[in-house]
């Protein structure tokens, strides 16, 4: 303890020193980007010295690295000095009730099917006390913590599991990656930490508890799950919701470990606000999101639905280390009207015998174009190595764009590696068809693209695969006919 | 009165394929409409239903009064009209259980009543299946997705059977059957045929017509109903092809 306090204090310091003394008072950060700016997150965060060093270290890998170009995606250039890299969380409720609320957002959750207290939250309505979510999430967490599981946010995690967090943080993405997770790592502002001890299955998804835990973390998310020996744990980010936010660019890092025999599941539903008609205002989100099985038989599976963002720039990926290790990406992501999507994985086997599966459904409508890009890797002593991947593109309309990219790497003979696409366009036929049987040609959309994207949306954990095929549907409402 | 179509004549890309169709059809009568190949058959079911790529360019259709040309396609079957597609439509990932209790609760609102819940849902479809000897594991299989033909031609009848319509076309449902599979798909509409329905079978061979014994024959030949009959009608045409129609047409003309 004393320790801490002494690291407290020289940050404290070395802030006074930068004169950021009014500043600290304040609950955000000036715009741009600079040493002084990471020293003020961090004293912010009370953060041990290792971690400054950490961050400072990501800032000046990231002041040598330029931004990718390569992402089939057409931006304007993004200035980082333009951006706020602090501000304090907001826990102030902004409405009274819901009768405060934008009527069309009301209706979009009721079409979705969210529960009035989940609405509430979203929409920053206060929570009645008798049926506090807060009050779920601490049963929640006794419940978790009679197992072991950690499961809070980064910045408790830094607090309370320090020798955890900084024995893994960094381990799958290091801060060198690439030029948004450099960013990331250098003015992350929080996340979430999740540790499975051995042995020990994770007896709920943590997505309930997530999606209450999960409000205001900052456009520079980090997400650090770690799961020990023989555990498993199935992991749900993000919601169905359409979430607004002011900050335009979010660049999150996700990294998983996955010791001998663990099996992570991680599940993601991203409906970021795509802009308008014509796709302005939207967010860009580049996302890095990595596991590593670093055991034998060691499992780690990435399901994914996107619908939102104007930009999405994201591979979740595994790196088969562990013999016998399996990896699985299994993904949607549909863009309409102008949304640009470049998204897919990467598999790199390193150990014998290990296995990966890719399922890639895209979705375009509208003006929007939808790449897959994915690298399948066989190192020379993955011997036995196996992969299968399917990437299939669906057409709505004539003026969207379905792109492909696979590369394949292979440096082992005895790999086995299996690659299929199909590209189809929705047809006339179809929705004629279902027509006919009396459904509207908005459910008959709906019908066909939910059953085209089955075998991933199945994948998700029940609770969500619901409001998953609702969200589809919503997304591409008025995209026919 | 059902049906009435008077003096319906639609195209397609600008080519005139019904040049003045009249036809009337009461419930509970079943019609039979025959003629060769590119006489306007499936066009005349297809301008019924409703599909996009036909252009009227005249005439009207009265389906129980209502003005059925200015309905869209799923209004239309709400309303009670039901197409067994000659080349029926697949979905793959959508499961013929669930396309079906999609279709069936949009008709039940539609008629203004309670959607069904999973049990009775399920019990209606047992009851159902039996009618065209259709398999719970056939319907829990993608629609139509790797039917064979005899599959694909059970299930639209099957659907039929589901929805309960008040007038069914069907489109050539026996091409591309074997004899058994026709004799299954015959007996299906037999039994559902009842005083408050009509049947429209469109076939290009009488085969069909042994089956489901039809009260009038028409022959269509270049976009019009060129002769009227009764079942003799079928079976002169079955003797002695079509070309003596032809013939006669040509001579009238």
């Amino acid at each position: 303890m004393a320790k801490d306090t002494e690291i407290l204090e020289s940050i404290t310091s070395s802030e006074y020193k930068w004169g950021w003394e009014t500043k600290i008072e304040n609950d955000s950060a000036p715009k741009g980007l600079n040493e002084d700016i990471i020293r003020f997150i961090s004293a912010k965060k009370e953060e041990p010295e290792w971690l400054l060093e950490w961050r400072l270290k990501a800032y000046h890998q990231w002041l040598s690295m330029k931004e990718p170009k390569w992402p089939n995606v057409q931006y304007p250039e993004v200035d980082f000095q333009d951006i706020i890299y602090y501000s304090a969380p907001k826990k102030k409720p902004t409405a009274k009730s819901l009768d405060e609320v934008d009527p069309e957002l009301l209706d979009t959750f009721k079409r979705l099917g969210i529960s009035l207290e989940e609405q509430k939250r979203l929409t920053g309505v206060a929570v009645d006390a008798v049926i506090d979510s807060v009050s779920v999430a601490t049963t929640f967490k006794a419940k978790l913590g009679e197992l072991g599981i950690i499961f809070m946010s980064f910045s408790e995690a830094v607090k309370e599991h320090p020798e955890l967090v900084r024995k893994y943080l960094g381990s799958v993405v290091p801060v060198t990656d690439n030029y948004y997770a450099a960013l990331n790592s250098a003015v992350f502002t929080d996340g979430s930490f999740c540790y499975i001890p051995k042995g020990v299955r994770c007896p709920m998804e943590l997505s309930t508890y997530f999606r209450i835990n999960a409000a205001n973390t900052g456009q520079f998310e980090r997400t650090l799950i770690v799961a020990d020996e023989g555990s498993y744990v199935s992991y749900l980010e993000g919601c169905t919701a359409p979430q607004r936010d002011e900050n335009q660019l979010h660049a999150a890092v996700v990294e998983i470990y996955a010791a001998k025999k663990a099996e992570v599941k991680y599940s993601t539903v991203q409906n970021w606000y795509p802009g308008d008609k014509q796709g302005k205002g939207g967010i860009y989100n580049f996302v890095t999101k990595r596991g590593i099985c670093a055991g034998d038989y060691a499992k780690i599976s990435w399901t994914q639905v996107e619908t939102g963002s104007a930009i999405t720039w994201k591979y979740p990926s595994c790196i088969l280390k562990g013999d016998y290790s399996v990896g699985e990406f299994y993904s949607v992501a549909v863009t309409n009207n102008y949304q640009q999507a470049d998204t897919g994985t990467k598999m790199i086997h390193i150990g014998k015998h290990t296995k990966s599966r890719i399922v890639s459904k895209g979705i375009s409508a509208g003006r929007s174009q939808n790449s897959y890009r994915g690298l399948v890797q066989i190192m020379k002593r993955a011997e036995g190595a196996r992969n299968f991947s399917q990437c299939d593109s669906l057409l709505m309309g004539d003026k969207c764009g379905a792109h492909t990219f696979p590369y394949i790497e292979v440096e082992n003979p005895t790999a086995k590696v299996e690659h299929e696409a199909t590209t189809s366009k929705i047809g006339e036929d179809q929705i004629f068809y279902c027509n006919q049987r009396g459904i509207d040609t908005e459910d008959a959309v709906a019908l066909i693209v939910n059953g085209y994207a089955k075998e991933v949306l199945k994948q998700l954990p029940m609770e969500f695969a619901v409001e998953a095929q609702k969200l589809l549907a919503l997304t591409l409402e008025g995209s026919v006919g | 009165m059902l049906l009435t179509i008077n003096n319906l004549q639609a195209s397609i890309d600008g080519m005139d394929i019904l040049k003045g169709i009249n036809l009337n059809v009461n419930a509970g009568e079943v019609h039979a409409i025959m003629g060769p190949n590119g006489s306007g058959k499936s066009t005349l079911a297809s301008v019924l239903a409703g599909r996009e790529e036909y252009e009227v360019t005249g005439g009207e259709v009265l389906f129980n009064g209502k003005d059925l040309l200015e309905l869209a396609p799923e209004e239309r079957a709400r309303e009670g009209l039901f197409l067994a597609f000659q080349y029926p439509v697949e979905i793959p990932g959508v499961s013929t259980t669930n396309f079906l209790k999609t279709a069936v609760n949009q008709v039940r609102e539609h008629r203004g009543l309670e959607p069904l819940d999973a049990v009775s849902f399920l019990r209606l479809m047992k009851e159902k299946m039996q009618l065209v000897e259709m398999s719970q594991a056939l319907l829990n299989r993608s629609l139509n997705e790797g039917f064979s033909g005899g599959e694909k031609k059970r299930n639209e009848i099957f659907q039929m059977a589901m929805l309960e319509p008040q007038l069914a076309i069907l489109d050539e449902t026996d091409s591309g059957l074997d004899i058994d599979a026709l004799r299954i798909v015959a007996s299906g509409v037999n039994k559902l045929k009842g005083k408050d329905n009509a049947v429209i079978v469109v076939t290009h061979y009488q085969r069909l017509l042994d089956y489901i014994v039809p009260d009038f024959v028409h022959v269509l030949y270049k976009g019009r109903i060129v002769k009227s009959g009764t079942k003799e009608l079928a079976m002169e045409l079955e003797e002695k092809g079509y070309d003596w129609i032809k013939a006669e047409v040509e001579a009238g003309a």
